[in-house]
């Protein structure tokens, strides 16, 4: 029979099993995208975006401070041509743009002349593109990479940030079930 | 060949610090991305520059500060603070701003709300836990040699 003292050797055992059960929990959670600490929680969530100013992307001589979400819900996508992620994300936005749905372009830190190319080529999924050349509005959203898509409510109302690839999983796992009006 | 090896480093260290207390008085004013050279009129604005590039977290490179970081967005937050402390910005507003717009996730020391308490707390339990841990078997052990004496 083990004596009482025994028995306590085994307290470190039974701590490591626990903690060992929390982590593949976690990693689980990680495989299945479900979990990623390298994201941040937006601090944007439940605000409009900031004041800017920007011309867009086709046309230096435009001043746009503002985007008509025509009292629909819309993405707004940060990307560049110097993004990998946002090469593979393309094709997926112009599967999203032919379904309808709006998305507007915060092409960011990029070169106008790459990026209008960019469009040309792979096709343009976006509505409007805004020019933000040296990432003054995007400091101001909180951006910190790219791609990341920003999910606007039809008041304006950032409800949802993404930071990666959207693809067919995100949409109908992360952005779909926000019940918005597309 | 120790000697020579620390007398080289330590020449070349000196001739750095040389080169950028020179270019501070000199004024030199060059602002792009590639040279990160940051003058300040005002040596109480040098010290908290490089005080709060310590004590704010780079969003990118997440276990490393905005002085550690070589992210792009971290030369971006250090130029941006570098004009906040130009346009006279405190730094209670640096951090605010810094977190309204990145999250309290930038700030390394985090105000205690209802969010952050159990980062505050834990420790604090932990070590009150093993204070009576230890109290306990002191105790006992003490009855034991009482016990033992009798």
């Amino acid at each position: 029979m083990l004596s009482s003292s025994r028995i306590k050797l085994f307290i470190p055992l039974v701590v490591f099993a626990l903690l060992a059960l929390v982590f593949l929990q976690l990693e689980k959670r990680m495989i299945s995208g479900d979990y990623d600490p390298s994201m941040l929680p937006s601090a944007l969530i439940g605000k409009p975006l900031p004041e800017f100013n920007l011309a867009t992307l086709d046309n230096p001589n435009t001043v746009i401070t503002s985007i008509n979400l025509n009292n629909k819900a819309a993405l707004l996508n940060v990307w560049a041509t110097w993004c990998v992620s946002c090469r593979v994300e393309h094709a997926y936005l112009n599967t999203l743009a032919e379904k309808g749905i709006t998305i507007f372009g915060l092409n960011y830190k990029d070169d106008q002349q790459k990026a209008n190319q960019w469009l040309t080529r792979l096709g343009n999924p976006y509505e409007l593109n805004l020019f933000d050349v040296n990432g003054k509005l995007g400091l101001n959203m909180g951006v910190y990479g790219a791609p990341e898509t920003y999910v606007l409510d039809a008041n304006g109302i950032v409800r949802y940030r993404h930071v990666g690839v959207v693809d067919e999983k995100v949409w109908q796992s992360k952005i779909l079930p926000l019940g918005l009006n597309w | 060949m120790m000697l020579r090896a620390f007398l080289v480093t330590a020449i070349f260290l000196l001739s750095l610090s040389g080169f950028t207390s020179a270019a501070d008085s000199g004024g030199l004013a060059n602002q792009d991305s590639a040279n990160e050279l940051k003058v300040f009129s005002d040596p109480d604005m040098r010290q908290r520059y490089y005080g709060l590039i310590a004590e704010l977290r780079c969003p990118k490179c997440q276990n490393q500060n905005l002085a550690d970081s070589d992210a792009p967005i971290a030369t971006d937050l250090r130029n941006e603070l570098y004009l906040l402390i130009n346009d006279n910005y405190s730094d209670a507003d640096i951090l605010e701003f810094m977190a309204s717009r990145y999250g309290e996730f930038v700030l390394y020391s985090p105000p205690v709300n209802s969010v952050t308490a159990v980062l505050w707390i834990i420790p604090a339990g932990l070590g009150l836990l093993g204070f009576a841990i230890v109290a306990f078997i002191l105790w006992r052990n003490q009855e034991d040699d009482e016990a033992s004496n009798v």
